[in-house]
């Protein structure tokens, strides 16, 4: 492990999203500027920065969020497999089934919590009512929530308590099999147990899926990725090993935050 | 000293405009509490005197018989109720638009704004539209012609809380329906107003409260009939026709019945209001 | 690396596999549904377009079937009082004065106790009566205006009639007001009218004055309280000139609604078509004149010149909505920038 610590980015591992020149405009405002990275497959990488250094917004990019949005505009290239997803030819819900994302409050929906998962299922895959059992089931129990709603499917989403609603919504991510999730603060609107668990949770979610979180807890990211990019003012500092960008930062700035924030 | 007194004098003087200026406010409040009692009790007062099974059970009589409501009630019911089915769905798509689709474009914010101004519009002016538009050309009064005018009387209702209880919905909402990769008329109509429903159905139901107590759109369209008739191309009865026809003829047992038809359209208005209320209450924290 | 593949063996072998959906998802599945998309948003336009078809459907009705009675009488329709069907002469003043006035009084009336009602919603109830007193005046709006005509009708106009000689004896003294206030003790016409009226808008006011109030961010109300002002001179210097132009669009609310009314007028304005001075005759209004008359008109000049009147009263009412909107509007983005 020690090895492949020291050399980062490049080794064996494969580059599920490479971020080439990205620019991205609020409007008239430049919120992010000439962004190059690469994210590799089945690892955690984290996005750290003080608020509005646009840590959110290249996580919005990578399944184009922000086109929900008028006046929003990327420009630049972001290949997910080697795809451009900014091109226009880019159809964005095979994107998003591709590329799912849990938000910073959680978000139920107003149904039940097996329709909750089954919601995202239905959108382009049939199954036969087991098939889809298992599938929810699945779900729920690989975001650790299945014991505590199995006996209550029924009931809704939204009587689940803030932690419960954000383990479904990532069970929802999950259940349509995406190979990127983007996860934006989860944890930010949690107690610290629930925190806690949301934290395991990626950590074994990163053996199936290639996971990308944005966090203002630093703590948070040392804990959990494997990957660190620390930006600012919409520029990218630095990239790299969690590790190395935590106990020995290239740059002055990276360090500067990174101690401000544990001294 | 005498800057002192001075103060004290003017002092005591804004305090005074002040008690009084309350007092007058407390006034106002009482006046308008006042005619509501009044306005309720005359109607219980004069209704119940009427109010019985015959009611419900017998036609409208002709003068100086007894007789009852029931083709009133009859008519009054499938015509609020097929304007409501009509309106409804007109009303939701308008307003889904305004809501969803309205912030690019001038044709959302016009829109908005005809459609703030039609909900305040004289009512017998939409009584006069479908008369031009629709019972001259087929010749007679309608109960077809009652709906329509309903219907156009509904539709700005709907329109305006559909468009005001999706905008209570989260964007994150939207959002993570998206992330999913589901298309937007299904995030709209599986997850948005899906949350949005209460607040849409308390419009419905206060919008189905005002047209039940309509006259003035009635009188040129669906206009009366003294006999039971569920034909929607005939003129068909309905309780505040019957109600205005009866309450200004001469005739006693005409005149009791009107008031007792007032009784039940108040009733089952200011119900249906007290629902819409009790209901977006207890529905409505869910976001 | 070995480590990576250990962990994904233990961990997802048992699972009912990970390989993703979405490279499976036909194309054809995507491009259907966005077509739906393109359809759903279509539809959705198509019934917003609907709303401005309406008015102009209303408007181009409304003037065909006016135009008999427009080539007849000309512009002379409105300044006319004369209303004879026997010599199909006919003339819109009386009805439009009738709708100006009794609409006029209502606001007088109205706007005073409305604005009371509001003061004493806000500033004044306790926290838990606001709600059901709230409710109670919400509900005055809820009746239907047939409620207030008949109630009107057979309640108050003989009660008022009552009242009225004493009126003719106080206020009809004063000079030349006084002549307002001739007339025999009658219980119906123009004051009668105005005075249900105001009964009735006075919910619609009251309602758009207290939501205008407590949009008056509360930072504001309290420094005015630390310079030591009283209750009122909270309202009357801090709160009614921020809430100024709302209050107004309140008012044009109203007016829009007085206007139109019907059935509460016609039960209890007399239905002449006659110019009087004084306010306790009876007289007529636009919306009554349709309500009486419209379905017994015989000859295409009556029922044309009938519909000019509706004309009439849609154009009225359109412009005095219009500028309340443009009020309530114009109050919205002053907040919009103050936040």
């Amino acid at each position: 492990m020690n090895a492949a610590v020291l050399q980062p980015v490049q080794e064996t591992l494969t580059q599920k999203i490479q971020v080439k020149n990205l620019n991205f405009y609020y409007g008239g405002f430049h919120a992010l500027k000439d962004i190059n990275l690469q994210i590799p497959e089945r690892r955690v990488t984290a996005f750290i920065g003080p608020s509005g250094c646009g840590k959110s917004t290249l996580l919005r990019t990578f399944n184009r969020m922000y086109a929900l949005y008028p006046k929003q505009e990327a420009r630049g290239e972001i290949l997910i497999d080697g795809d451009d997803i900014l091109s226009p030819r880019q159809d964005l819900n095979r994107l998003r089934a591709k590329v799912g994302m849990v938000f910073q409050k959680p978000t139920p929906f107003p149904m039940s919590i097996h329709d909750n998962i089954a919601f995202g299922v239905r959108l382009y895959e049939s199954l036969s009512m087991r098939e889809m059992e298992e599938r929810v089931e699945w779900a729920l129990r690989k975001a650790a929530l299945w014991e505590e709603v199995k006996d209550k499917l029924k009931q809704s989403g939204t009587s689940l308590s803030g932690g419960q609603q954000q383990r479904l919504c990532i069970a929802r991510g999950i259940a349509v099999k995406p190979e990127v999730l983007l996860l934006d603060e989860p944890a930010s609107a949690l107690d610290p147990i629930s925190t806690g668990r949301i934290e395991e949770l990626v950590h074994e979610l990163k053996n199936d899926y290639t996971i990308v979180i944005v966090t203002h807890n630093m703590q948070q990211a040392a804990r959990v990725s494997d990957y660190t990019a620390y930006m600012y003012l919409g520029e990218m500092v630095e990239f790299g090993v969690t590790d190395e960008v935590f106990i020995k930062p290239k740059k002055k700035e990276t360090e500067d935050y990174i101690t401000g924030r544990f001294g | 000293m005498s800057a002192s007194i001075a103060f004290m004098d003017l002092y005591s003087r804004r305090l005074w405009i002040n008690r009084f200026n309350l007092a007058v406010s407390l006034l106002t409040m009482l006046i308008g509490l006042f005619w509501l009692g009044w306005i309720l009790l005359t109607l219980f007062e004069a209704g119940f005197r009427t109010l019985g099974p015959a009611l419900f059970f017998t036609m409208t009589p002709p003068p100086g018989a007894s007789g009852g409501l029931s083709n009133a009630i009859a008519g009054s019911l499938i015509m609020a109720a097929m304007g409501t089915l009509i309106g409804t769905p007109i009303g939701m798509m308008a307003g889904i638009y305004l809501a969803e689709f309205g912030s690019r474009g001038w044709l959302a914010p016009v829109t908005r704004f005809i459609n703030d101004i039609l909900l305040s519009a004289p009512s017998i002016v939409v009584g006069l539209f479908v008369y031009e538009v629709y019972v001259i050309h087929t010749r007679h009064f309608s109960a077809w012609a009652g709906t329509m005018a309903l219907a156009l009387i509904v539709i700005p209702v709907v329109i305006r809380t559909t468009e005001n209880m999706l905008r209570l919905v989260p964007d994150s909402l939207r959002e993570a329906a998206a992330a999913l990769g589901a298309p937007q008329w299904k995030v709209i109509t599986l997850v948005t107003v899906r949350a949005a429903k209460a607040g849409i159905l308390t419009g419905i139901l206060l919008a189905v409260a005002r047209i039940s107590g309509e006259t003035a759109p009635l009188l040129f369209t669906a206009l009366n009939n003294q006999f039971w008739s569920l034909d929607m191309n005939q003129p068909m009865a309905n309780l505040p026709v019957v109600i205005f026809q009866f309450a200004m003829s001469p005739y006693e047992n005409w005149q009791h019945l009107a008031w007792a038809g007032a009784l039940i359209i108040t009733l089952g208005v200011l119900v249906l209001n007290i629902l819409a209320r009790v209901f977006f209450r207890n529905k409505s924290p869910t976001y | 690396m070995s480590s990576v593949a250990d962990t994904m063996d233990g961990l997802s072998r048992s699972d009912a596999g990970i390989s993703p959906v979405s490279k499976t998802i036909p194309d054809a599945n995507l491009r259907s549904q966005h077509r739906l998309d393109l359809l759903f948003r279509l539809a959705t336009r198509f019934f917003a377009f609907l709303v401005l078809l309406l008015l102009a459907g209303i408007i181009v009705s409304l003037v065909a079937g006016s135009l008999p009675a427009l080539r007849a009488f000309g512009p002379g329709f409105l300044t006319s009082a004369q209303w004879n069907p026997v010599t199909e002469q006919f003339g819109a003043l009386v009805p439009i004065a009738g709708t100006l006035l009794t609409s006029f009084i209502a606001l007088l009336i109205g706007i005073p106790v409305s604005f009371g009602i509001a003061l004493f919603l806000t500033e004044l109830s306790p926290i838990w009566m606001r709600r059901p007193l709230g409710t109670a005046i919400e509900l005055l709006a809820a009746i239907p205006s047939i409620i207030y005509g008949m109630w009107g009708l057979f309640v108050f106009a003989p009660a008022f009639a009552q009242l009225q000689p004493w009126l003719t004896a106080t206020l009809g003294a004063i000079p030349l007001a006084g002549m307002l206030f001739q007339g025999p003790p009658m219980g119906i016409g123009v004051l009668t009218a105005g005075i249900i009226l105001a009964i009735m808008v006075i919910p619609f006011i009251a309602a758009v004055m207290r939501d205008v109030f407590e949009v008056v961010p509360s930072v504001l109300k309290e420094s005015a309280y630390a310079l030591g002002s009283t209750t009122w001179e909270v309202v009357w210097n801090v709160v009614l000139p921020y809430t100024r132009v709302g209050v107004v669009g309140g008012v044009m609310l109203g007016l829009g609604r007085a206007l139109g009314e019907t059935m509460a007028v016609t039960f209890v304005i007399g239905n002449a078509h006659k110019l009087n001075a004084s306010l306790m005759m009876p007289g007529n209004s636009i919306a009554s004149a349709l309500a009486n008359e419209f379905t017994e008109a015989v000859g295409d000049l009556y029922s044309s010149a009938l519909i000019e009147l509706g004309l009439i009263l849609f154009l009225i009412t359109f412009v005095v909505l219009a500028l309340s909107k443009m009020l309530l509007l114009r109050l919205g983005r002053m907040e919009g920038q103050k936040t």
